[in-house]
């Protein structure tokens, strides 16, 4: 596999089908691990990275994780790489901005991704689409295992796994939900969400992590606290209280909509499907906040000639980064915005 | 970071959504109580409650240990509070007391690690056997005599009898 091939469809994240996948986008768990007899990064010089480094790209590579895993070494990748492996959510902003040593390991459909010298030596993704926690905990925990077969973690018996920063210590888990709330946001109820959000100690962040705003009625839902709870206590609160609430919560409020302000609401999802369908200059955000009220609006049922499947594809093959790498050239300001709009309009009037 | 007030350090960090939009706001001790309706401290766990009451009582409250440095990687205390992580895993050791209060505010008042263990430690290559977790047992036979399922509660209880030994 090399990583032109991603470029052509979306992960299997963004398939669309999971559970829940009204409201779910994706699933994901991630888990931070540091090899035992090194520093953390903020005390390895350039050799002891470099070591590091090595050595876990092997350990990764050869415990055959995944069925065609690929390996990319960050240090060497060109810009635009680095940012369509951020968009597609298998490596952090930080990882693609620093520098040394480090790589990314991309396994079974994007499923898998395991970042080496992020903040953490190692950083296991699993992430999947729609609800499906449980199923991510369970092939993680798993990963988990074959590694620490090739690799001793560094471990205390009463902190738990440790990690450069104090607030991913004990389990090293982030439990995160990709959540589409456009009906709470169009409403104004979102901001309960938040509420709520914070008064259970849960992170609400945009689209791209941690320092992103919400963009397209995207949100992120995670855990903070990684001490005193067990991961399955975590992935089940997650999986069987809170998202399934926020999910309730966001369908009553999309069926205020169709019986109170039917007209309105489908003058939104009209017009979101006109200007895609006819623009001929799209800025990022702008796709973002469109897509997601057509997709609102195919999923209710007020617009039948578009599959989600398209919908899904263009949030990510529209970003700056891949629009680029399907043309194989740098494109600016609106050279860029005309690619992205001809683009949409190709996808959706079916060409 | 300094006091959006005054140029003291800011201890006191919010985080306020209106309409819509996020605004937050550091502040000192003294300008955040002095702030009307401020929920200030109101979630500070009894443990550090009673820590800090022992340190001003044994006159070192207030006195961050700027000089406290671990042996292995070379890492002061000083560094890691401006930058925010650690130099080794045995930082988690060094600076043990430290950091307890911190983990405490980060984590909800949790100060000890339940969960998954590494089957083997310490590289020697050996497999050890997964430790069985009694802290989740205990918790789990609470929720089974708080459902009234004694059945599962005294599997428990003999599972934690077992584990310990």
């Amino acid at each position: 596999m090399k990583l032109s091939d991603l470029t052509q469809h979306a992960g299997e994240w963004l398939r669309g089908s999971g559970p829940m996948s009204e409201t779910v986008i994706s699933s994901r768990i991630r888990l931070a691990r540091n090899v035992a007899g090194f520093n953390f990064l903020t005390k390895c010089t350039r050799h002891q990275r470099q070591a590091l480094e090595q050595k876990v790209r092997q350990v990764v590579l050869d415990a055959d994780l995944a069925p065609q895993t690929l390996y990319v070494d960050l240090e060497q990748a060109p810009d635009v790489d680095r940012q369509l492996l951020v968009e597609r959510h298998l490596i952090s902003k930080p990882h693609a901005a620093a520098e040394g040593a480090r790589g990314v390991a991309i396994g079974q459909d994007e499923t898998v991704s395991i970042m080496v010298n992020e903040e953490d030596h190692l950083r296991v993704q699993v992430l999947r689409s729609g609800l499906q926690l449980t199923e991510a905990w369970e092939q993680i925990s798993k990963i988990d295992d074959a590694l620490e077969d090739k690799l001793d973690f560094a471990f205390h018996p009463r902190f738990g796994y440790l990690t450069a920063c104090p607030t991913n210590v004990g389990t090293g888990i982030r439990v995160s939900v990709m959540l589409h709330l456009p009906a709470l946001k169009l409403t104004g109820e979102i901001e309960k969400v938040f509420r709520a959000a914070k008064d259970l100690k849960l992170a609400v962040r945009g689209l791209y992590g941690e320092g992103t705003e919400a963009t397209g009625d995207f949100y992120q839902i995670s855990n903070q606290s990684t001490l005193g709870k067990a991961e399955d206590e975590i992935v089940e609160e997650f999986g069987r209280v809170v998202i399934p609430k926020i999910i309730d919560y966001e369908h009553h409020a999309r069926k205020a909509l169709v019986s109170e302000k039917a007209v309105a609401l489908d003058d939104k999802v009209s017009r979101a499907l006109g200007l895609l369908r006819n623009a001929r200059l799209m800025a990022t955000d702008e796709t973002l906040l469109l897509l997601s009220h057509l997709r609102m609006g195919v999923h209710m049922g007020r617009v039948k000639d578009v599959d989600l499947r398209t919908i899904n594809e263009l949030f990510l093959l529209t970003q700056p980064a891949h629009l680029q790498k399907m043309q194989g050239k740098k494109l600016e300001g609106d050279v860029r915005r005309a690619a992205r709009a001809d683009f949409i309009r190709a996808r959706l009037n079916g060409r | 970071m300094k006091c959006d007030n005054c140029n003291k350090t800011a201890t006191v960090h919010l985080t306020e959504i209106k309409a819509g939009k996020k605004i937050e706001k550091h502040l000192c001790e003294a300008c955040a109580a002095a702030a009307e309706g401020l929920p200030v401290k109101s979630h500070m766990p009894i443990n550090e409650l009673l820590t800090n009451f022992v340190m001003a009582h044994s006159g070192m409250a207030g006195k961050e240990p700027q000089t406290l440095q671990c042996d292995h990687c070379g890492m002061t205390w000083a560094d890691f509070r401006q930058n925010g992580l650690l130099g080794c895993p045995n930082d988690y050791a060094a600076f043990e007391r430290e950091l307890t209060p911190l983990l405490q505010r980060a984590h909800d008042g949790a100060t000890h690690h339940v969960g998954k263990q590494p089957a083997r430690r310490g590289g020697t290559g050996l497999a050890v056997r997964r430790h069985v977790d009694v802290a989740k047992l205990r918790k789990e036979l609470q929720k089974a005599v708080e459902g009234e399922d004694y059945e599962r509660a005294a599997k428990l209880r003999d599972q934690i009898k077992q584990a310990e030994g």
